[in-house]
């Protein structure tokens, strides 16, 4: 029999109630719209996508810490529990997050190595004291702190520093997944770096899942097995990294990877027209058509499932990517790609 | 290069003892494109604030900044408000000091326009409207009576660029014009700070974080480190021949979009504290080349190639002769 993967996630859907203005009646927002996902034991999927696309709801969604309005989680094959409950508790314990921002994630009155051994205690790991100072110890090290740092507070610490024990923290009690929510986009650049060799580092020794949601491309390849892009609540192309990267097969994708900046790249850039849509007010059909390069008409109609691409199995959410209807007068792969460079309009 | 139009010399900045410029030495030629990157607190901003006397009293500012030959730094503050948003138009990095939430966007372009080109009424409007109209905002006319939140994150972006070229300036200096928008919108920004430059001729300063946003706007780069310039050249070379080992370590950093995937060149440590600069070159704790003597001296600057400086013991070394 199959071993079921570490976290499945069907269909889920989270929406919020917006109020617009200070008296405006409120308006539905679809943060998450059928997003489906698989991480299996051991890797890395990459989340991208624009700004208010869905991809921290999504993480906490996986994560349990909100109930999908539809849709559902399953960690190494279970549901999941009810919060609140022990079952619950106890598959949280698996299961940690680390987000953007390390100082705001950390106490700022509590000494580094107090913080690490807090979920230890929670989750009752380690009987004695000194037990628990000694695994402490070792997460320090592991993260390539030293043990004598253990005493700092998070202000005596540099940004890198800082998400190392953050880390620490995440992976005391030996957590199954981890999800990391923009990890590094709060680093400088050479900090980015010393973080991301230490994600791929600490889950080759420990075999730890990672969901990994970045803006960042470049960061994302370094990092993940896999790849989804979001573009407003839904997921529009999943594969290998480099196949993503090197072959876009959505349009938005494709925007997305010409925009990586890139010395020497010269002038290829796709530009889209206008800006990311609304998450109140969902275009009809496919949800980019309004700025995207080769939308045909059926595009404003029909909403584009995701599913693997006849020929290679990309999936992938786009009718003319798809071959359902033939690209406006541009090559299919190259969507867009030979559009003249220009100013354009924000719509 | 051909008389520069701003030429800033030995420009030094300490805030209460902690130094957080140390000699900068920079010149911009008239329309050229100078892309200014190293880490967060190296001083990019500050270099900039120093030049347009923006720092708050207690910085203690000292060296040459000359626009056209007349020196700026220290000028009378009839002086400076000519010079500001003038000839040279800054973008700042900081969201508080960009536009003002209760005005609606016409209002203050126009504003803009009277200050820095005496213009008024439906001749500001009208200017006002152009400006949008350039800087590519969609409906212009009926966008100059909207509020800044009525606005996305890059039309805001594009409405700061359209105050900056009121005065039609002859140096913007953006910093991190990008930085809070999403790459497809960072793109379309870049793509019209470019266009711009085409159809003003005029300098541009690109501070930014990002090695890969410079590399694509600008055509020479100055990197930063610790308060100082420690390697010039233009945008090619740098890349094909970075010659400081913070450089280095910054591309190594970077992660590649292609080939294998092995762990990246991170630099180790972080950078030093203001009040804790190392001796000689402050790179030299994280640097995998320090010798004893870095901790010796500060280094120059040499060249490495015309065109090509680099602030390295190792750089000049390599010059010699072994
Ligand atoms: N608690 C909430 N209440 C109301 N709306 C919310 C809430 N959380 C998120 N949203 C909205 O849901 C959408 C998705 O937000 P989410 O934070 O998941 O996006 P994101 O992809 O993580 O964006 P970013 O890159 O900016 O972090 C956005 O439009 C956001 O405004
Ligand atoms: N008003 C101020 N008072 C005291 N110190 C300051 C002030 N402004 C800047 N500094 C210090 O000067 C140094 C350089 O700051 P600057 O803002 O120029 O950095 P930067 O390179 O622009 O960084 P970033 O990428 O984060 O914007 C930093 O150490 C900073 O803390
Ligand atoms: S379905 Fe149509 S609008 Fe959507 S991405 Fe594909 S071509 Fe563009
Ligand atoms: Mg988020
Ligand atoms: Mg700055």
């Amino acid at each position: 029999m199959r071993k079921a993967p570490l976290l499945e996630a069907m269909g889920l859907t989270r929406r919020y109630a917006m109020r617009r203005g200070f008296l405006g009646r409120p308006v539905e927002v679809r943060a998450v719209d059928g997003v489906s996902l698989t991480l299996e034991r051991g890797r890395t999927l990459g989340l991208v996508g624009e700004s208010g696309c869905g991809k921290s709801t999504t993480g906490r969604l996986v994560l349990g810490l909100e109930m999908p309005d539809a849709g559902s989680v399953a960690f190494e094959g279970q549901p999941m529990p009810a919060p609140g409950t022990p079952p619950w508790r106890a598959m949280r314990a698996r299961m940690q997050m680390v987000f953007q921002d390390p100082l705001g994630a950390l106490d700022r009155r509590m000494a580094i190595g107090a913080q690490i051994a807090e979920p230890l205690e929670i989750h009752g790991i380690g009987a004695r004291r000194a037990e628990r100072m000694e695994r402490v110890a070792a997460l320090l090290r592991d993260v390539g702190l030293r043990p004598d740092q253990a005493v700092r507070y998070p202000h005596e610490l540099s940004g890198g520093q800082r998400q190392r024990a953050v880390l620490a923290r995440a992976l005391a009690t030996d957590p199954a997944l981890l999800v990391c929510d923009e990890p590094i986009s709060a680093l400088d650049v050479s900090i980015q770096a010393q973080v991301m060799n230490l994600l791929v580092e600490l889950q080759s020794r420990l075999g730890t899942a990672i969901l990994f949601v970045s803006h960042d491309l470049r960061a994302v390849r370094q990092v993940s097995h896999r790849v989804a892009v979001m573009y407003l609540g839904r997921i529009v192309e999943e594969g290998e990294p480099d196949a993503v990267l090197h072959d876009p097969a959505h349009p938005y994708a494709q925007a997305l990877v010409s925009a990586i900046p890139h010395p020497g790249r010269g002038q290829r850039r796709i530009l889209l027209q206008g800006d990311p849509p609304n998450p109140a007010d969902r275009p009809s059909g496919c949800a980019f058509h309004p700025r995207c390069p080769v939308a045909v008409a059926i595009c404003a109609k029909e909403d584009p499932m995701l599913k693997p691409r006849p020929g290679d199995g990309r999936r992938v959410a786009c009718h003319v990517a798809q071959g359902e209807v033939p690209a406006p007068s541009v090559g299919r792969s190259a969507a867009g790609l030979n559009r003249p460079a220009q100013i354009s309009k924000a719509a | 290069m051909s008389e520069p139009l701003v030429a800033i010399r030995g420009l030094a900045v300490d805030f209460g003892g902690a130094p957080a410029l140390r000699g900068i030495d920079l010149a911009i030629a008239p329309g050229e494109a100078l892309g200014l990157v190293g880490e967060s607190g190296c001083g990019k901003s500050v270099t900039w604030l120093a030049a347009l006397g923006l720092l708050p009293g207690r910085a203690r500012v000292s060296g040459s900044v000359r626009l056209a030959g007349e020196e700026i730094l220290g000028a009378a503050p009839a002086v400076l408000d000519r010079v500001r948003g003038g000839r040279v138009a800054m973008i700042f990095q900081d969201p508080a000091s960009s536009l003002n939430p209760v005005h609606r966007i016409g209002r203050q372009v126009a504003e803009a326009l009277g200050l820095h080109r005496g213009l008024r009424g439906v001749a500001a409007r009208a200017e006002a409207r152009r400006l949008l109209d350039q800087v590519g905002i969609p409906d212009a006319g009926r966008r100059l009576d909207a509020y800044p939140h009525e606005l996305s994150g890059g039309q805001n972006q594009r409405v700061m660029i359209a105050m900056a070229l009121a005065g039609q300036p002859e140096l913007l200096v953006a910093d991190e014009p990008t930085t809070a928008l999403d790459v497809t919108i960072q793109a379309q920004i870049l793509e019209l700070l470019g266009a711009l430059r085409r159809e003003t001729g005029m300098a541009l300063v690109l501070i930014s974080h990002d090695l890969g946003v410079v590399a694509e706007t600008c055509e020479r780069v100055a990197v930063m480190y610790a308060g100082r310039i420690v390697e010039e050249a233009r945008v090619a070379r740098l890349f094909a021949a970075p010659t400081h080992p913070y450089t280095q370590g910054l591309l190594g950093a970077l992660p590649p979009l292609d080939g294998p995937r092995r762990p990246l060149s991170a630099i180790p440590g972080s950078v030093p504290e203001p009040n804790g600069m190392p001796p000689g070159c402050a790179f030299a704790p994280r640097c995998p080349h320090a010798a004893a003597a870095c901790a010796l001296g500060v280094p120059e600057a040499v060249a490495v190639e015309p065109d090509h400086a680099a602030a390295c013991l190792r750089a000049v070394r390599e010059l010699l002769p072994a």
